[in-house]
């Protein structure tokens, strides 16, 4: 999927200048705990989160990810939106829950990270 | 790159909201540098998580990094209170954080395994009372 139908699908607002929302993305990754991110995250992948702070960008940044999804209309602060231009990550947020935002691009086609089968 | 770099870092333990801009510099210098984005990631997460680990459980620091032609090598450096058995500390889950770091979204008792996978080498010394160093090296 690209950055432009993940947002029009979550009726997201994008919060950073992206250039590029024709990037195309194939999986995501969901939690609050930045430990869980950061140990089971392994490829180009998008983030959805309801943890708003710098370490969520700082992470992001870590692991090369293409974008951060925001759920419940928490709004990133000036500071970390500062960070995520720096670094060059799109930022959106959408005013759905975690979980319809993670069933709605599941079910257009986005995968999930390995690492649950076992 | 000939010869060696040494880049130095002190890492405050009072403020989590700038924990990771050492390691963020880092990353900029080896990507500047054209050293393999694999080795690029490694070096961040490794780094990036003891960062974080300073700051969280050692009350700040000191990170020294050399950056070599075929290798970086990292010491992550606190006077904390140090870790008493270093090898639960390295068991995954196994985390001290209290709720208030859990809310901030660390404390899952994954970072130093996840250190230990993502580094080639890393070796622990560290002492109750006076505090910790952690020492990682990536090949390039
Ligand atoms: N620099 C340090 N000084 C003192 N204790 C430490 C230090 N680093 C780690 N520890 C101890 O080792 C435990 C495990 O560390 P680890 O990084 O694996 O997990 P965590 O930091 O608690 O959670 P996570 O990394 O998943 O956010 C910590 O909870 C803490 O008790
Ligand atoms: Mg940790």
């Amino acid at each position: 999927m690209t950055l432009k139908e993940i947002r029009d699908l979550l009726k997201a607002t994008l919060l950073t200048s992206t250039p590029d929302l024709s990037r195309t993305v194939h999986s995501a990754f969901s939690a609050d705990m930045m430990s869980d991110v950061l140990a089971f995250v392994k490829d180009d992948c998008i983030l959805i989160t309801g943890l708003c702070n710098p370490q969520v960008m700082r992470t992001a940044e870590m692991l090369d990810l293409a974008a951060v999804i925001f759920v419940r209309g928490k709004k990133p602060d000036e500071n970390m939106l500062r960070l995520a231009e720096d670094i060059g990550i799109c930022v959106m947020v959408t005013d759905l829950t975690m979980f319809l935002t993670c069933g709605k691009l599941y079910s257009a086609g986005l995968d999930g990270v390995d690492g649950g089968a076992a | 790159m000939s010869s060696s770099l040494r880049f130095e870092y002190q890492v405050s333990g009072e403020d989590f909201t700038r924990a990771g801009e050492a390691s963020s510099d880092i990353k900029h210098k080896l990507k500047q540098m054209g050293v393999n984005p694999t080795a690029v990631r490694k070096v961040a997460i490794a780094m990036y998580e003891g960062e974080i680990n300073m700051v969280i459980h050692g009350g700040g620091g000191e990170i020294l990094v050399d950056i070599l032609p075929d290798k970086i090598v990292m010491d992550l450096i606190d006077h904390g209170p140090g870790i008493a058995d270093i090898d639960l500390a390295m068991q995954e889950g196994y985390s001290t954080a209290p709720d208030q770091i859990r809310s901030l979204g660390f404390g899952a008792g994954m970072g130093l395994p996840n250190m230990k996978k993502y580094s080639d080498e890393m070796d622990i010394f560290s002492t109750v009372g006076e505090g910790t160093t952690v020492h990682m090296v990536v090949n390039f």
